[in-house]
């Protein structure tokens, strides 16, 4: 087993301080000021300036020996009982070699094989956790779908036994947001789906759903296509796709038609950011929310004032700032408040799910929790960053670090932001987390070396996730384990409508399922990370809980720290429309808000003689109405008149209430010019 | 200002008023004095003032009195469509003097595209000629462009003018872009002026007019469904954010939702300069009235933003008013007739939009607010009066009964009851909002100028002699907060070495498609020489001369050498 060795041999390089179990302080980022010294700081770091090479893109740095990990589609069948038991147990690395991690795998037959298809697994002793409740029982897996969830199973022979020693047993997580195609002026982000999916399974995390990103002009179903063929190729866990709209026109909504009713996806991203480039105009919005609507589908947000930023940006660019920090100065938070505002004032009207992607600041937050208070169906979506960093560094000296957590909404630089997050988080007004995964190297980052509006945007946190949200609201006091279950993946399975397939451990779901350890503790950084970028946000942060074993599909595929995926065994998962936890209110809601007219006599008395055409002509009111509605020709006959007291009436084509007086009294209509 | 109405003055130096036992209620305190009055301007106050015979004397018998009102949104004898409301300068100015305001701020509205100055001269002409009472006036930005800008600057430095409208609402009429309003912003936080907005969002409105014709709701109803409240608030949150960005002052004109007045609450509890201007329409009454069966009636509500159909809207503004979160009181009295409104009368996105209240609007807030025990008799003041004045920079001139103020002030009579009509108002539209509503408190004396226009009942006013009052830039009222934190909210790059790393091959010019070089300012240049850096180890830092570095900060050339800056710690 290659893998397995390579690991091994990763590990023995490690410097002897990463080797045991993380002791020092709660907090490892020491990084402020420049001439303070970072552990580790001067270890291999420094880029290889030759792998850089311009036009070069795409050879991966080979930081350490361990950077060239890239998985062989690895033939793991080879691989004994023997030597996988054997993995598990001396896997001394950090936090997974003394006893109390010991989630031990062990045979009750030594002939089978573990990775056959049709595996059959049996999880023993573990307190399988939902986002309803919590109980004690075992899992037993085949095919991989959860067969039997209950106590004393009944399970066939020959079956791959699993001792959790009481243990979470959680659903897999589900991030909701990663960019792993999403192309910036030509370049592609290092992580793809390959190394990015790795990374999410190293985290916890069973499925991801990427979101195809067309530029404008493209046509979004040759690039769902394309992103859906580089996924096969390449994802390890199953995956799902979000389509985001780049301009809003007649080709797009056949596109989007075919895309919700026979491609399987039920959710697409709309800009209000990115000037002149993805940005759509209130009215566009409006339409586009309309008919995704009809289409049953979530309509995400990217929710910044573009045309401030725009303003702001060439300011501060007038100003002399090109470094980073003019990207958060650029983009106050209040942009994106006041453009939560107004998705959810255009979601309303419409009477649309909306679902606000990447929450980064306090007031956006709260705005999405007023709006939920007063009854609008609104999501939010925090992200690995907004929950765990703030936007502090931005204003780091070293420009390659600054340049890493530039991403839109950026960070907050409020430092009180992720623990306010969190608190939303912890009481359902946010209800699911990404990670907005979307890395660039340094050198990529570099573009925007001169110009900070020129820096490709993404963090990365598609692995530390989980990590956080337990460490910084579970281990906190703030969430139960429940709510971190619903969080993590229960939500995002019921808003994208996987809900059970995904997000639940129960009979019939599918195996994706995570043994979590409250008790490990890591440190993170960007050496040991599955992610290829060189830059981790969250470097130096200690972190508590971690997953102790995570399986895909019913396969085990990261077990004491060590990683087996494999390339290409991601399924894309359709999604019907309408989901039910985003549309039922909707659905009610549409059929209590038909409004209706006031049934009245014409109006009969004098009318002002509107100054005929010439002046009509200046786009005087008559422009206040929308250019789409029919109008009545500016100027009628005013002795034409279609009342009559008896027989049709020119409102009989309106749907009357049942119910409703007509009034058209016998003893005739009251003068209705009266002033009274 | 030295041309303002020398010829009026003769008129009224003939006035010497003594105003004797009566209480002065200010925005600040209340108490017992003598008034003396002369030439139109307040000469005296206290006990035993020494006045020269042949004064006429007033006894208020312990009445209050108050500052004239100030009525800081009106429409008179606004063109519509070749048409003009039906209150021009001198039927207006007459409704509000017999209301007890005794200034009005009238809205200049230039088409879009012609000339703001010519429409101001216009304006100033049809007032000059016919106001009862003391007006200013604001410009109404009805389009953006240089010649706006030029036009502007001459309208704040000129012409007296201090407080200019945009609007968010009337798609491909009035309304501007984000954009535009972030310039007009800037430029008016430049220059010392307050930006008044209307504040709803226009292209949902067209939608959603849209959708109700296409439904079949012709009638006013339509005009409530397609404009809900949301539209306003969504539009005053981002009236609030560009002007908090621009750290511009803002004025939300109309506030007539409940949530439109959370929203200016919320912003002034974060520190924003805003002010809010509920209506009388919206302090008084509400939006059921047009699902009214009477056409004529439910017509002659449609003004926007449109009155909340939620009967508890007018309670709640009241009491903010009362508590201070929204600021002054306007009237928007704009009146068509009702052949006028009829105009709309297939289709109600063509009725013209105007409610009246000038004359209402004090006695409504006394009864509503003050009386009902919101409010004191001081903040009724503030609110009616005071805070206008601030706002307009006309403060202690007008808004203030004190030695040197104009003589515009009103004896209140706190016990009056009336019931508002059609039949008696001075206001020549045929229908009133507020019909049938009895209302407690009214003007029992009102002086204009030194001039008693309203005694006993009966009104005499004199049409030209109201003059225009010149409004100064940068009002403290709303300028002091944003002059100091113009200074403290520099922004300040971080000065760190030139990034000399590696930088990836990108493609800038990738087809025609406006890929991420859209993402800069047209005005920046897209491609930079990369290769050109003024970065150096000795010697000062090429941006000396810069600006942005502050004095007094540390130059970052360690003598050792800057740190490689491209490691990764």
């Amino acid at each position: 087993m290659s893998d397995c060795r390579r690991q091994w041999n990763r590990e023995d390089e490690l410097p002897v301080y990463l080797a045991g179990p993380i002791t020092t302080g709660p907090n490892q980022r020491k990084s402020f000021g420049m001439f303070s010294s970072v552990e580790g700081a001067f270890d291999s770091k420094t880029i290889d300036f030759d792998n850089y090479a311009v036009g070069r893109k795409g050879s991966r740095t080979p930081r350490s020996g361990s950077r060239e990990r890239v998985l062989e589609t690895g033939d793991p069948v080879g691989k004994t009982p023997g030597e996988a038991a054997d993995g598990s147990r001396r896997s001394p690395s950090g936090e997974a070699d003394d006893a109390r991690s010991g989630v031990e795998v062990r045979f009750t037959s030594e002939k089978e094989s573990p990775n056959e298809k049709g595996e059959k697994l049996l999880i023993k002793g573990g307190r399988v956790v939902n986002d309803d409740q919590s109980f004690y029982a075992d899992v037993y897996v085949e095919d991989g779908i959860i067969k039997q969830v209950g106590e004393n199973l009944a399970v066939p022979g020959g079956v791959k036994v699993i001792e959790a020693n009481g243990r979470m047993i959680i659903p897999g997580g589900i991030d909701v947001n990663t960019c792993l195609m999403k192309s910036y002026l030509g370049t592609q982000p290092v992580d793809d789906f390959l190394q990015g999916t790795k990374a999410a399974l190293a985290g916890g995390t069973t499925m991801i759903m990427d979101h195809v990103t067309p530029q404008p002009g493209d046509s979004l179903l040759e690039a769902f296509e394309r992103w859906q063929e580089a996924a096969d190729k390449k994802a390890c866990c199953d995956y799902s796709l979000h389509v985001d709209i780049p301009q809003w026109n007649e080709n797009v909504k056949d596109e989007l038609e075919l895309l919700a009713q026979d491609k399987g996806i039920n959710s697409f991203q709309l800009y209000m950011a990115y000037k002149d480039l993805y940005q759509m105009t209130d009215a566009q919005l409006y339409e586009a929310f309309s008919f995704l609507k009809q289409l049953g589908a979530v309509v995400l947000v990217h929710a910044e004032n573009g045309d401030l930023i725009a303003q702001e940006q060439r300011k501060i660019l007038e100003m002399g700032i090109t470094g980073p920090e003019g990207h958060p100065l650029s983009r106050p938070e209040e942009l994106e408040a006041e453009a939560v505002f107004r998705a959810i004032t255009l979601g309303n009207r419409v009477n649309c799910p909306v679902y606000i992607t990447k929450v980064m600041s306090k007031s956006a937050a709260d705005t999405i929790t007023q709006a939920r208070r007063k009854g609008s169906v609104v999501f939010g979506e925090p992200i690995t960053a907004s929950l765990a960093t703030d936007g502090s560094h931005y204003w780091s000296k070293n420009w390659a670090k600054a340049a890493a957590y530039v991403t839109s909404p950026p960070l907050s630089p409020d430092p009180t932001t992720p623990d306010h997050l969190h608190t939303l988080l912890a009481c359902g007004d946010l209800q699911v987390v990404g990670s907005a995964h979307c890395a660039y190297s340094t050198s990529q980052k570099a573009i925007g070396k001169e110009d900070f509006t020129l820096i490709p945007e993404g963090t990365n946190g598609v692995e530390e996730r989980m990590g956080f949200v337990w460490d910084k609201a579970v281990a906190m006091g703030k969430m139960d384990e429940n709510q971190f279950v619903a969080v993590t993946s229960t939500n995002a399975a019921k808003i994208f409508n996987l809900y059970p397939r995904k997000g639940r451990i129960a009979a019939g779901s599918d195996a994706d399922i995570v043994i979590w350890d409250p008790d490990s503790v890591k440190t993170i950084t960007a050496k040991l990370q599955q992610s290829a970028a060189e830059y981790n946000i969250f470097e130096g942060l200690e972190c508590r809980g971690g997953p102790a074993l995570v399986m895909s599909q019913g396969r085990i595929v990261y077990e004491g720290g060590k990683l087996q995926a494999q390339q290409g065994t991601g399924r894309f998962l359709p999604r019907k429309p309408f989901p039910d936890y985003a549309y039922q209110r909707v659905k009610c809601r549409n059929q209590v808000k038909s409004k209706q007219g006031v049934t009245r006599g014409i109006y009969d008395g004098p009318v002002y003689d509107v100054a005929p055409t010439p002046k009509y002509i200046t786009p005087a009111p008559s422009a206040k109405t929308s250019p789409t509605s029919h109008q009545p020709p500016p100027i009628r006959n005013l002795h034409q008149s279609n009342f009559s007291l008896s027989g049709a009436q020119i409102d009989d084509n309106i749907p009357r209430r049942s119910g409703h007086r007509i009034v058209a009294p016998p003893g005739g209509r009251s003068n209705i010019t009266s002033l009274g | 200002m030295s041309y303002q109405g020398k010829k009026n003055i003769p008129k009224i130096t003939s006035d010497r008023l003594l105003i004797k036992g009566g209480r002065i209620v200010n925005d600040d305190q209340s108490f017992h004095a003598d008034i003396y009055m002369e030439d139109g301007l307040i000469k005296q106050i206290g006990d035993n003032l020494i006045v020269p015979g042949g004064v006429k004397t007033i006894e208020a018998n312990g009445k209050m009195v108050i500052p004239g009102g100030i009525d800081i949104h009106t429409h008179f004898q606004m063109p519509y469509r070749g048409t003009t409301t039906v209150d021009d300068f001198a039927q207006g100015s007459k409704a509000a003097l017999a209301g007890g305001t005794t200034m009005i701020v009238d809205h200049v509205i230039p088409e879009p595209g012609s000339s703001l100055l010519e429409a101001y001269d216009q304006w100033r002409q049809w007032a000059d000629e016919k106001a009862c009472c003391d007006y200013s006036l604001h410009v109404d930005v009805t389009h953006w462009d240089d010649s706006v800008k030029q036009e502007l600057d001459n309208l704040i430095k000129e012409k007296g003018v201090n407080s200019f409208q945009v609007y968010m609402a009337y798609k491909d009429y009035y309304q501007m872009s984000n954009s535009e309003l972030y310039e007009v912003f800037t430029f008016l936080a430049e220059r010392g002026g307050i930006a008044q907005i209307h504040a709803e969002n226009g292209e949902i409105i067209a939608k959603e007019q849209g959708r109700m014709l296409q439904m079949g709701i012709t009638g006013p109803e339509g005009h409530v469904l397609s404009r809900p409240e949301e539209l306003e608030a969504e539009a005053v949150f981002r009236a609030v954010t560009i002007a908090s960005q621009t750290n511009c002052p803002l004025y939300v004109t109309r506030v007539m939702s409940k949530s439109a007045a959370d929203i200016i609450s919320q912003a002034r509890k974060k520190g924003n300069v805003v002010f809010g201007e509920p209506i009388t329409a919206s302090l008084g009454t509400d939006g059921t009235h047009y699902w009214s069966k009477n056409w004529a009636k439910a017509a002659s509500f449609v003004t926007s933003p449109p009155l909340s159909p939620d009967p508890t809207t007018p309670d709640y503004l009241n009491t903010l008013l009362a508590s201070g979160d929204l600021s002054v009181t306007g009237s928007a009295h704009c009146t068509f007739s009702v052949a006028q409104k009829a105009i709309g009368k297939d289709d109600f996105t063509q009725i013209p939009e105007g409610v009246n209240g000038v004359e209402e609007r004090m006695v409504l807030i006394w009864d509503k607010a003050v009386t009902t025990g919101k409010m004191d008799e001081n903040m009724f003041v503030a609110v009616t009066s005071t805070n206008a004045a601030k706002i307009l920079n006309l403060y202690p001139r007008k808004g203030r009964i004190a030695v040197g103020s104009d003589a515009d002030l009103v004896i209140w009579d706190t016990d009056a009851v009336r019931t508002i009509t059609a039949k008696t108002h001075n206001s020549a539209a045929e229908y009133n909002v507020f019909e049938g509503m009895e209302l407690r408190g009214a003007p029992l004396v009102v002086i204009c100028q030194g001039k008693i226009v309203l005694e006993d009942g009966n009104l005499h006013v004199t049409c030209g002699v109201g003059r225009f009052i010149p409004c100064p830039p940068f009002p403290d009222f709303a300028y002091k907060r944003i002059k100091a934190r113009k200074q403290l909210a520099v922004l300040r790059a971080v000065p760190r070495g030139m990034y000399d790393g590696p930088v990836s091959e990108f493609s800038m010019s990738r087809g025609g498609t406006p890929s991420a070089s859209a993402r800069t300012s047209p005005t920046k240049q897209p491609v930079r020489n990369l290769h050109q850096s003024g970065f150096s180890l000795a010697g000062p830092p090429t941006p000396e001369d810069a600006p942005i570095r502050p004095p007094g900060r540390r130059i970052v050339v360690p003598p050792g050498g800057r740190s490689n800056i491209t490691s990764l710690s």
